[in-house]
């Protein structure tokens, strides 16, 4: 295991030897202690390694992700996963706002709550959420599968294209183009691997509702041209 | 950007820490704001006696003699202490009006920070380090506080421009974002008679805030017809003589977190300014909600 400690190294060096480990290493496991809320921990890595973040993280934490797997025992800032391509990111905490914004892949999982515009963009990323998430989520969501054990604020899903937002509690208010929709057997399966994958027990696909786009804005309508 | 920091202390053996424990507070969000920082601090106060925090341009020349003259014009005591562009003038309650306007006549090029029975503001250009050293404000001790380093925007790097802005005695505001209707508004006000120092869109918001309180609303009442009238980003926290308030528009671009424990309710714009607190480890943290007015009092 390589311990970094952020109270006494720069987290430029962290993020270098992260950088620097090779395909096939042995360096798979890393934890870092006192995080104490730095921007951009454990970000761009490209290695199937393992990074434990022991505390609460700024923005940005797992940027860029690919392979990685990293928890953070704590809460994370601003666009946690922002971007990520592959791998898997656990917050035990909260997440502040744009939680796995554009992300293209991978798994992002928060075990409290998610604060707005969780899922911004999001392009392929899965989402699970424990707990809450905030207003403005999923926001121009083109794919991918947002989980929300709890529930969802103000504008879910506006201007949504084919992203699958299942929430299970309430849901404040729906975004421009954003419907319910019917759950037919191939959602229940994808959510019942979703849920298993988040380590998401005693929970069944069946208490979900799914939102998607109604389609209704992917072409100009001239109706609307005064809106202009 | 900008950075904001408040802290709130409920545990009273605190309170001479309030100073060190806020500096710290913003000097950790320095990259967050470069330009210029402040901080309002409120202490003990005198019975029936009020503070008058003053700046100026050239203190060695303004400052000389000044409580003697004022003492001499309102016909009662006054004590000065300075602290370098700074100084805070005590004064009888009842005339506080009349050494305030007496202030401005005998020393022209001094500005008023802020009045009341227990607050001091200080705020410079400059590194919030540069700041609390200047003005020694890790020695203060107070009941709360708050704080905020700025990155311009809408306005130039000045002393008036800096935060924190005073909207009344024992009031002030600091502000994170920008306002995109504040010409309007400020326009408004100037037909109400209120004057303006500044171009800057935060000193709008405090005058707007100032002024709904004059027409008999609290606090609480003002800022919540602040998120129907400014047009923009902002979350601002506004502190008073028993405590301080929050509030985010309805968007909540601007982050804001904050953090209660047995000792203290704190806010940060980011976690970093609450990282040190003491028992953060322990502290209920959490993001206040957008278009919602929080209020923490003693």
């Amino acid at each position: 295991m390589q311990v970094f400690d952020l109270a006494t190294a720069p987290l430029r060096d962290l993020n270098q030897a992260l950088h620097h480990v090779k395909n096939g290493s042995n360096e798979t496991a890393w934890e870092v202690l006192n995080p104490k809320g730095s921007h951009a921990v454990a970000v761009g890595l490209d290695q199937p390694i393992i990074v434990d973040v022991r505390g609460s993280v700024g923005y940005y934490c797992g940027g860029m992700n690919a392979r990685g797997t990293i928890t953070v025992h704590g809460s994370a800032g601003p666009g946690v996963g922002e971007n990520m391509m592959s791998g898997a990111i656990i917050v035990k905490g909260d997440a502040s706002q744009y939680a796995g914004a554009t992300g293209n892949g991978g798994l992002l999982v928060i075990e409290g709550n998610a604060s707005s515009r969780c899922g911004i963009s999001m392009k392929g990323i899965n989402i699970v959420v424990h707990g809450n998430i905030g207003h403005m989520s999923a926001f121009m969501a083109q794919s991918g599968n947002l989980v929300v054990l709890g529930d969802a604020g103000d504008a879910l899903g506006d201007s949504i294209y084919e992203a699958r937002l299942f929430v299970r509690g309430k849901v404040k208010s729906l975004g421009a183009d954003c419907i319910a929709k019917e759950m037919r057997p191939q959602h229940i399966e994808i959510l019942r691997d979703l849920l298993e994958h988040a380590g998401v027990s005693g929970v069944k696909p069946e208490e979900f509702t799914r939102y998607g786009s109604a389609r209704t804005l992917y072409n100009f309508n001239i109706d609307n041209a005064d809106a202009y | 950007m900008c950075g904001i920091v408040a802290l709130f202390l409920k545990d009273k053996s605190l309170e001479p820490q309030l100073g060190s424990l806020l500096s710290d507070m913003l000097i950790s969000l320095t990259d967050r704001g470069p330009d210029s920082a402040g901080i309002a601090v409120y202490g003990s106060g005198t019975e029936n006696r009020s503070k008058i925090t003053i700046q100026s341009p050239s203190p060695t020349k303004d400052f000389s003699g000044l409580a003697a003259e004022l003492a001499g014009k309102i016909g009662a005591k006054a004590k000065m202490v300075v602290k370098s562009t700074h100084a805070v003038i005590d004064v009888p309650a009842a005339k506080l009006n009349e050494a305030r306007n007496a202030i401005t006549e005998l020393r022209a090029d001094t500005r008023v920070m802020g009045v009341g029975d227990v607050v001091e503001i200080y705020k410079e250009v400059g590194l919030p380090k540069t700041v609390v050293e200047r003005f020694d404000l890790t020695k203060m001790s107070g009941t709360h506080g708050i704080g905020h380093t700025r990155m311009a925007t809408e306005s130039a790097v000045t002393t008036m421009g800096a935060h924190p802005f005073s909207t009344g005695p024992d009031q002030c505001l600091v502000h994170n974002g920008s306002l995109s209707n504040h010409n309007n508004v400020r326009r408004e006000l100037v037909r109400e008679g209120i004057r303006f120092e500044t171009e800057n869109d935060t000193e709008v918001a405090a005058a707007y805030i100032s002024s709904k309180i004059a027409r008999g609303l609290n606090l609480g009442e003002a800022l919540e017809h602040s998120l129907e009238d400014l047009d923009g980003f902002f979350t601002f926290v506004v502190g008073t003589k028993s405590g301080f308030g929050v509030v985010r528009d309805p968007i909540a671009c601007k982050p804001a977190i904050m953090a209660k424990t047995d000792q203290y309710v704190a806010f940060g714009t980011e976690y970093r300014a609450l990282a040190n607190l003491p028992g953060i480890e322990q502290a209920k943290v959490w993001e206040p909600e957008p278009s919602t007015v929080y209020f923490w009092e003693h």
